[in-house]
């Protein structure tokens, strides 16, 4: 028992140190957000400071929070939504009826992602503007969604396939079509893994910064681009971009915080017998 | 190719093996969403990018745009950076991925114990993954990582050692710290979720046997993440290969040529430079590598899934 | 353009009343559609300017205050303000592809006559008599122009300075000479050096870029009697002037240079000489105002000022750059757009800031009213020096020998940014010891030659 209990002890001190040192940068990115400029880089970098708000509230004259946050909102949530509406049936094919080329088709889409966005940037803005939808949510979200879609189809394949097939051609006999296995077996089988893949793809495209940067100004404009707007002017702003990442991040962060769950447990990949 | 012809002979294999086949048509069309909707997005700008690397397009000299026949790619493959690009793509990948599992697997078995305060550390220890990488990049640059007024030339100085310039004596390496702490989360969180599943009772019986942690880890725990650390590997590379955030906002590519990768030049070529033309070359080269990458995962890394 | 434009039929207020009646469902439905045809913007009562601009310090204060142009205009500005870089990728994006996201864009002394060759932007010279065009500093305008045509009015203007300690000087029985040379500078700076404590003699940008290291870069190389180009468009960063030149730099920072010096650009450095880490720096003039602002300087007392060094040439040490504002021809509120341009660079603004934020964060070197003013004379200075570096910084002649480009520390072609963040890279490298200065000009020649023959300067 006391055995035990040391070995407890043990684990507590390495974990907790593993923890602190990869979630120091963060604290220290926050201590900044509370600083003076001044302060922020000042040698020795000081620990102990009188902490100010006049970042947050300098943040907030400046831009649009609240309409920054909703655009994040409606393009992670929104692109996520889309992205499952597409790959759910598509990794249901993928899953339960494979073939020689299922492989090959599920690289394929993942290799659309080796291409470096930047390389055809001037493409895609000549094809939004044409549609009108620079500078829209819409624009924005269909630009995510294609940019998850083969992760999302991906995780989800893996995560069907480990759904008893059994399961499945029992409600084919009894005459069920393909739609209604999805969402009746094959959706709450899978729902773990089904939630941590909405999970991961939310939170790609709130961090999602070269496409808002570039294909938005004001009406769309996410939180990824309100960040831009505080780094690197004439003079010092480590202050003022720390407060304004530290607002950005901060709902990603409540939301891993309540969802951790779902992430640890849902990641299997088909890995759980 | 349209993607029913495609997906029809693999249908018709499986049905050859004795499944019911009335499915078939409704199981096509199902991924045809998916699978249509990439290729559109895929093959758009693809026949673009092809038709702007055999012009001259600077985006500041409207004047001068033409034809340029081969023009772009040659310049590309007698640019004495791209074989430095093309190799420190390579080290990036091999090195961030080498960080990312071999950190991941230790703070994966950490976390897997029971402790005090485990959700709470847990949480911390993947934060790094919800921070947005120009933002991690410009933290680790300026607060931390700065040889004068950066926290870590403090803690040298305060021990009596020299200050490290790290971004002027080890770019490379910086470079894939930053991207390695950004990651190295993701692939706790994967291979974490795999050794909850690992059979307690067989480590038990082998450290019943008498075998040595590090034994149990070699020939029990190892094998079993294996499939884990496969999709662990396909995941990140995918983002590893287009890494230029964190170069942009740290290095700028340099010095000289210490850090820049092949994205890195796509980036320069079209977003400093504003040569359209060139930078589709690149992009193009990208999409042959890519094919190659693809082809490589399917005969090695996507057996394990 | 399906906007209502300025005879507004339709009212903010009474869409408002329309939406609190339509039902909810109804209501999200044309949002969606709205937004899915881009007709968002579309909907507005009264002329919206979408307006781009750089976040430095000045732009947030013209941020702050154009509330009051709303007012008086009835015109409403949306704002997208941005770090310089991003700014310039977008911008430059949307007006090469015609994109028309943007009635007033923010750029530079290196876009403006690009940008005017190509006919992107619409001509301001004909501002109304009150705007008093000629008092708007020459070499200013000129850098501001293409073939005689002025294509954007200056927001704030900037040369390059020598910031030193007076503390630091006077403990060791230096003095600043008021036109030091390099050689000054680097006697100067063995002085003043004291790496125990962390001061370091002489502070200059190291971090890659054409707008970064390559404007230090481009003034040694001026001042050692070289040129970016030769007349035939020939790399000039392989001639000897330009060895001696950048060896000098290499050699100077390794002595007396902060460690880490090629990972700093132009804040880096104000951190380091705010904090208390230099000796000397010479950069930027704009970093007068916040050097001697005690709220973000704790050396605000502490600091002198001197001309930019030079060397074996007596011109070229200073460059020059202006923050401008144009219209491009794709805005369809031209009129609108031209309003609000002149009012932000007008004489009354400047006054404005000076009487209500303090003359010291007055917009500087753009008019010669400013510097006219007694007041500003106080509260800045440094504004005499800033002056005349600004006056007698010359796009046009400035080097030793002719060259066939305008600009100082940049040529304005397109090819610019390719050759000198190449080039910057290359100085890096040499600076961190990777390469040698010999290599490392080489290669940045033979890239610059590369590209100057793909596009077609070099026969």
């Amino acid at each position: 028992m006391r055995q035990r209990l040391r070995t407890k002890l043990q684990f507590t001190a390495i974990g907790w140190f593993a923890a602190l040192v990869m979630a120091f940068p963060i604290f220290w990115m926050t201590l900044a957000a509370f600083k003076t400029e001044i302060d922020a880089v000042a040698s020795p970098p000081l620990l102990f400071f009188t902490p100010t708000l006049e970042n947050f509230a300098e943040m907030q004259e400046r831009i649009d929070y609240i309409a920054h946050f909703w655009n994040s909102v409606a393009v992670a949530f929104g692109a996520t939504a889309l992205a499952l509406l597409l790959a759910i049936p598509a990794a249901y094919v993928m899953a339960f009826y494979p073939g020689r080329r299922t492989q090959g088709i599920l690289l394929w889409m993942l290799s659309t992602k080796f291409m470096p966005a930047v390389g055809v940037l001037v493409p895609i803005y000549l094809l939004l503007r044409d549609a009108h939808l620079l500078d829209t949510r819409t624009g924005l979200i269909v630009i995510t969604l294609f940019g998850n879609l083969p992760i999302v189809v991906w995780m989800l394949y893996s995560f069907f396939k480990e759904v008893p097939r059994e399961i499945l051609e029992a409600a084919r006999v009894d005459g069920a079509g393909a739609l209604q296995q999805i969402v009746r077996l094959v959706l709450p089988l899978a729902l773990p893994g089904v939630a941590s893949t909405a999970l991961l793809s939310i939170i790609m495209s709130w961090n999602e910064s070269f496409w808002c940067i570039n294909v938005t100004e004001v009406n769309a404009a996410t939180l990824a681009l309100a960040i831009a707007s505080f780094s690197n002017p004439e003079g010092f702003f480590w202050a003022k971009l720390s407060a304004a990442s530290v607002a950005a991040v901060a709902p990603m962060l409540v939301l891993g915080w309540c969802t951790q769950r779902q992430l640890v447990r849902g990641l299997t990949f088909g890995a759980v017998k | 190719m349209s993607t029913t012809t495609l997906y029809a002979p693999a249908v018709a294999r499986r049905r050859g093996r004795g499944h019911p086949g009335f499915f078939r048509r409704g199981t096509t069309w199902l991924m045809a969403p998916a699978v249509a909707a990439l290729f559109a997005w895929m093959i758009v700008p693809l026949i673009l990018t092809l038709w702007f690397s055999v012009q001259r397009y600077n985006l500041q000299d409207p004047a001068g745009r033409g034809f340029a026949g081969f023009d772009n790619y040659v310049y590309l493959f007698t640019d004495p950076s791209l074989a430095t690009a093309l190799l420190n793509t390579v080290i990036i990948v091999v090195g961030d991925l080498a960080v990312t599992i071999g950190v991941g697997i230790l703070l994966a078995i950490v976390f897997d114990q029971p402790f005090f305060g485990r959700g709470i550390a847990r949480l911390l220890a993947i934060a790094p993954f919800f921070v947005m990488p120009t933002v991690s990049a410009l933290v680790w640059k300026n607060l931390l990582m700065h040889p004068v007024y950066g926290l870590f030339a403090w803690i040298a100085n305060s021990l009596g050692f020299e200050a490290i310039d790290w971004f002027g004596d080890y770019p490379l390496a910086s470079v894939i710290a930053i991207v390695g702490w950004e990651w190295t989360p993701f692939a706790t969180l994967i291979l974490l979720t795999s050794l909850q599943s690992v059979d307690r009772e067989q480590v038990d019986a082998a450290h019943l046997d008498g075998a040595s942690p590090l034994a149990v880890f070699r020939f029990v725990i190892l094998p079993h993440l294996a499939r884990p650390i496969a999709v662990v590997v396909m995941l990140e590379t995918i983002f590893f290969l287009v890494v230029y955030a964190e170069i942009v906002v740290t290095t700028v590519g340099g010095p000289g040529l210490a850090t820049t990768n092949l994205s890195f030049l796509i980036y320069s070529r079209a977003l400093l430079a504003f040569d359209v033309g060139g930078a589709s070359a690149a992009g193009v080269l990208a999409i042959v590598l890519a094919n190659v990458i693809t082809f490589l995962f399917v005969r090695t890394v996507a057996r394990q899934m | 353009m399906l906007c209502a434009g300025a005879d507004g039929s339709i009212r903010a207020g009474d869409l408002k009343n329309e939406e609190e009646t339509v039902n909810k469902k109804k209501w999200l439905l044309s949002a969606v559609l709205a937004a899915a045809l881009g007709w968002g913007a579309a909907a507005q009562a009264q002329t919206t300017l979408t307006i781009a601009t750089v976040n430095n310090p000045d732009m947030i204060v013209m941020q702050k205050y154009s509330k009051k142009f709303e007012e008086q205009s009835g015109i409403k500005l949306k704002w997208l303000v941005l770090e310089e870089n991003v700014l310039r990728q977008r911008v430059t994006t949307d007006i090469s592809t015609k994109g028309g996201q943007f009635d007033i864009i923010t750029i530079g002394m290196y876009e403006t006559p690009i940008w005017g060759k190509n006919g992107w932007l619409v001509p301001l010279q004909d501002t109304p008599a009150s705007y008093d065009l000629n008092d708007v500093l020459e070499s200013v305008r000129n850098g501001l122009s293409y073939d005689g045509k002025l294509y954007s009015l200056p927001f704030y203007a900037e040369s390059t300075m020598m910031f030193y300690r007076t503390d630091l000087f006077k403990a060791a029985g230096l003095t600043m000479p008021e036109h030091p040379t390099w050689d000054d500078v680097a006697t100067l700076a063995s002085k003043i050096t004291n790496k125990s404590k962390q001061i370091y003699g002489i502070c200059l940008r190291g971090q890659p870029g054409w707008g970064e290291n390559m404007g230090i870069a481009g003034l040694l190389g001026n001042t050692f009697g070289g040129q970016l180009f030769d007349a035939d468009w020939h790399s000039g960063y392989n001639s000897p002037a330009w060895k001696k030149a950048i060896a000098f730099y290499v050699d100077l920072m390794h002595k007396d240079g902060p460690p880490g010096a090629a990972g700093n650009g132009f804040n880096e450095n104000l951190a380091l000489m705010s904090s208390g880490h230099c000796g000397m720096w010479v950069d930027a003039t704009v970093a007068a105002g916040i050097l001697y602002d005690p709220k973000r300087s704790q050396v605000a007392d502490k600091v002198g000022f001197a001309n930019a060094p030079i060397e074996s040439w007596n011109k070229g040490n200073g460059w020059l750059w202006a923050w401008a504002l144009a219209v491009p021809t794709s805005s369809t509120h031209t009129a609108e757009a031209k309003k609000f341009i002149e009012w932000a660079t007008s004489k009354d603004y400047i006054d404005m800031v000076g009487k209500t934020d303090g003359w010291v964060t007055a917009p500087p070197g753009t008019r010669a009213s400013t510097y006219a003013n007694p007041e500003y004379q106080k509260a800045a200075p440094f504004a005499k020096i800033t002056l005349g570096l600004i006056e007698s910084a010359d796009v046009v002649h400035g080097t030793k020998d002719p060259k066939p480009y305008t600009g100082i520390t940049f040529a304005t072609i397109p090819e610019m940014q390719a050759i000198g963040n190449f080039a910057g890279q290359q100085i890096a490298a040499a600076l961190t010891g990777k390469e040698s200065v010999d290599q490392a000009l080489d290669s940045a020649a033979d890239n610059a030659n590369r590209v100057l023959k793909q596009a077609g300067y070099i026969k």
